[in-house]
């Protein structure tokens, strides 16, 4: 972001004079979208639990407690360290994880191929991608379930090759949510490493060669560099909504076990009903969250201009 | 999509004067003609979202929905628990005229007495079901389940539901409800786990689904959800387990600060007429709490074998609500059973 014409005084008043009253709408979407609903959240993981639903404004630490400490099904025993919730969110960044690398190990080709084609045709080629982003993720998703099934169309046509004798059991296992999460993501890897690649300036490569650099060293040194910052910006818009989903694994995965996403849903919509616990889960999320874009923005800021 | 649906209807209809009826109810439960009818005898427009259990629906009442709906459809303790939490608005017997068609095993009931706060809407049971052409042996215990052949295992569908799933299990160890002692829950605890790997997956609102597309071989289920997943070309056997079963009973409630009471009491009214209740009974397949609905009742689901169990059977068992020191002990098996 250019700021206007500095040196001259004239302009350096109106831009002073304007700059506040065109921020407002800004603040406002930042307060009311953002600091609000996180201080809320913060607040309500400090209070104690009304059964069924709601809190009673006393301060605790109760939920966080539930979070760190196990003390028994009973709750008499001496405290230890609470695996379960670690556990579930060890599970939930893994299954993000993997589906970063799959978006990656496929986005970043299909991103290539696009910015490769001749500009005229490189619109077609984004609009095929997005194509399936005006369909509901939800009834995406559900879609996927029919495509997987034992008797579903994949398997079938399988068979009806003779390729496999019986069919293919996908749904409901940690295949089936990748493969959910790889479906509903790619295009958040692709569309920001096209923009990188899109950019990247082909001469480099072919000066490259010219100076006998073999295909992968052009790759790693000159390449890669350059769309770093796409690749990042990929992998963040993949990783997060990855980490919170719970449709996918709900839906493909047959929801046995908990995901983050689904551990807080069931605090707030389940029979739990327990507010300030769902607060505190959704805190500790955001904190790793916080913490994967503060390494971003360093990587960032080490990455040459 | 229902609910789109009838958004467009609203909007393509000419503006009505007689307002406007929010329900919250749960998922295909109410047939379209049936609402459409009622609009097209009164002029209001009804407005439906749905829910997926009566937790989520306690929830997002609590949550700041109340006042924006004007009935909905809470199961028998679900009523007790909303009447205890003053959620619940009441009505004269003059305001319900129709009142004297709920059948009389259903007017004085433990969750609303006299009946003050709801009408029944449908009453069924829970336990499960068991494609036949996957498996013929015996399948009357709760063990084809919790302990299933090899034939069915892994090919299990249960309800995501924590109440319904920790009864069946508790029926099925003879253990009671809302229980503190220790070796039974622990003994519980421990069998939930044991049966999970057999399970393949679980979820409410697909376990008709799973049962006809095959994904599943057997299933908990509700016995009309069964019904309609053997008249959808599912082989499937709903059973009524030796150990027990779930009964319940939906209602119609008119809840606290509806905008719409006036309708409100119109709707209930309207579906404590026989001809409606039992349209309602066609379509969801389960057993209407009104007098005089058989001469409206499809042959097929009047002699249903889901809705009528045979003689001897062991009676079921209604839900009970448990204090908070207990319900914590039965949500902490819950979250070990999905951790």
């Amino acid at each position: 972001m250019a700021g206007p014409g500095r040196g001259t005084g004239s302009g350096d008043a109106t831009y002073r004079a304007l700059v506040r009253p065109l921020l407002i709408p800004s603040w406002l979407v930042i307060g009311i979208l953002m600091v609000l609903p996180v201080a809320l959240m913060a607040v309500y993981s400090f209070l104690t639990k009304e059964f069924r639903g709601g809190v009673i404004w006393d301060f605790t630490l109760a939920a966080y407690d539930q979070f760190f400490l196990d003390r028994g099904l009973f709750g008499d025993e001496p405290p230890r360290i609470e695996w379960t919730y670690i556990t579930i969110f060890w599970r939930s960044i893994w299954q993000a994880v993997l589906a970063t690398l799959l978006c990656l190990l496929i986005g970043f080709p299909t991103a290539w191929f696009i910015a490769t084609r001749p500009a005229r045709t490189r619109g077609i080629w984004l609009f095929l991608v997005t194509i399936p982003y005006w369909v509901n993720l939800l009834i995406r998703t559900v879609s996927l379930r029919f495509l997987l099934r034992d008797q579903g169309p994949m398997n079938e046509a399988l068979m009806s090759l003779g390729l496999i004798s019986s069919p293919i059991s996908i749904i409901n296992t940690n295949l089936a949510v990748q493969i959910g999460l790889f479906y509903s993501y790619l295009p958040f890897m692709v569309l920001p490493i096209y923009a990188a690649v899109e950019r990247y300036n082909f001469a480099l490569s072919e000066a490259a060669a010219d100076l006998y650099a073999s295909r992968w060293a052009t790759l790693r040194e000159i390449v890669l560099p350059v769309v770093k910052p796409g690749i990042i910006a990929g992998c963040i818009l993949v990783f997060i909504p990855s980490l919170g989903a719970f449709l996918a694994p709900d839906l493909l995965g047959g929801a046995k076990t908990f995901m983050i996403g689904s551990l807080i849903d069931e605090q707030f919509r389940g029979s739990q009903g327990n507010w300030p616990f769902g607060a505190a889960v959704a805190m500790i999320l955001m904190t790793l969250v916080l913490i994967v874009l503060l390494v971003y923005a360093r990587a960032q800021g080490r990455a040459p201009r | 999509m229902r609910k789109l649906l009838l958004t467009w209807v609203f909007l393509a209809s000419p503006a009505f004067a007689e307002g406007q009826l929010k329900v919250y109810h749960w998922f295909e439960y109410i047939p379209d003609d049936l609402v459409q009818k009622f609009e097209a005898e009164t002029g209001i427009k009804v407005t439906i979202d749905t829910y997926d259990s009566n937790e989520a629906m306690l929830a997002a009442l609590k949550a700041g929905k109340l006042g924006q709906y004007d009935v909905a459809v809470p199961a028998d303790f679900m009523v007790g628990i909303m009447a205890a939490e003053g959620m619940l608005d009441s009505f004269t017997p003059e305001e319900m005229p129709n009142l004297g068609n709920i059948e009389p095993q259903w007017l004085d009931v433990p969750f609303d007495p006299g009946r003050k706060h709801s009408i029944p809407y449908q009453w069924g049971s829970t336990s499960f079901s068991v494609n036949r052409d996957v498996y013929q042996g015996d399948i009357s215990s709760l063990a084809t389940i919790f302990d299933p052949p090899p034939e069915l295992s892994g090919k299990i569908n249960v309800l995501d539901s924590q109440n319904e799933l920790l009864i069946l299990g508790s029926l099925y160890l003879g253990i009671p409800q809302c229980t503190q002692d220790r070796e039974a829950l622990k003994a519980l605890n421990d069998m939930l786990l044991a049966a999970k790997p057999h399970w393949a997956s679980f979820g409410s609102d697909i376990a008709k689904d799973v049962l006809v597309s095959g994904d599943a071989a057997a299933g908990m289920i509700y016995n009309g959800f069964s019904a309609k997943a053997r008249a959808e070309g599912a082989n499937v056997e709903y059973v009524y387990p030796k150990e027990g079963h779930v009964v319940w009973m939906d209602n119609v409630v008119l809840l606290k600060d509806a905008p719409n009471r006036e309708n409100a009491l119109k709707f209930m009214n309207f579906l404590l007429e026989p001809e409606n209740a039992a349209a309602v009974t066609n379509y969801a397949a389960y057993t209407s709490g009104v007098i005089g609905v058989d001469p409206f009742l499809d042959e097929a689901i009047k002699t249903s074998p889901e809705n009528n169990p045979p003689e001897g059977i062991t009676p079921g068992v209604f839900a009970q609500a448990c204090d908070e020191e207990t319900q914590r002990l039965y949500d902490a098996i819950w979250t070990n059973l999905k951790k």
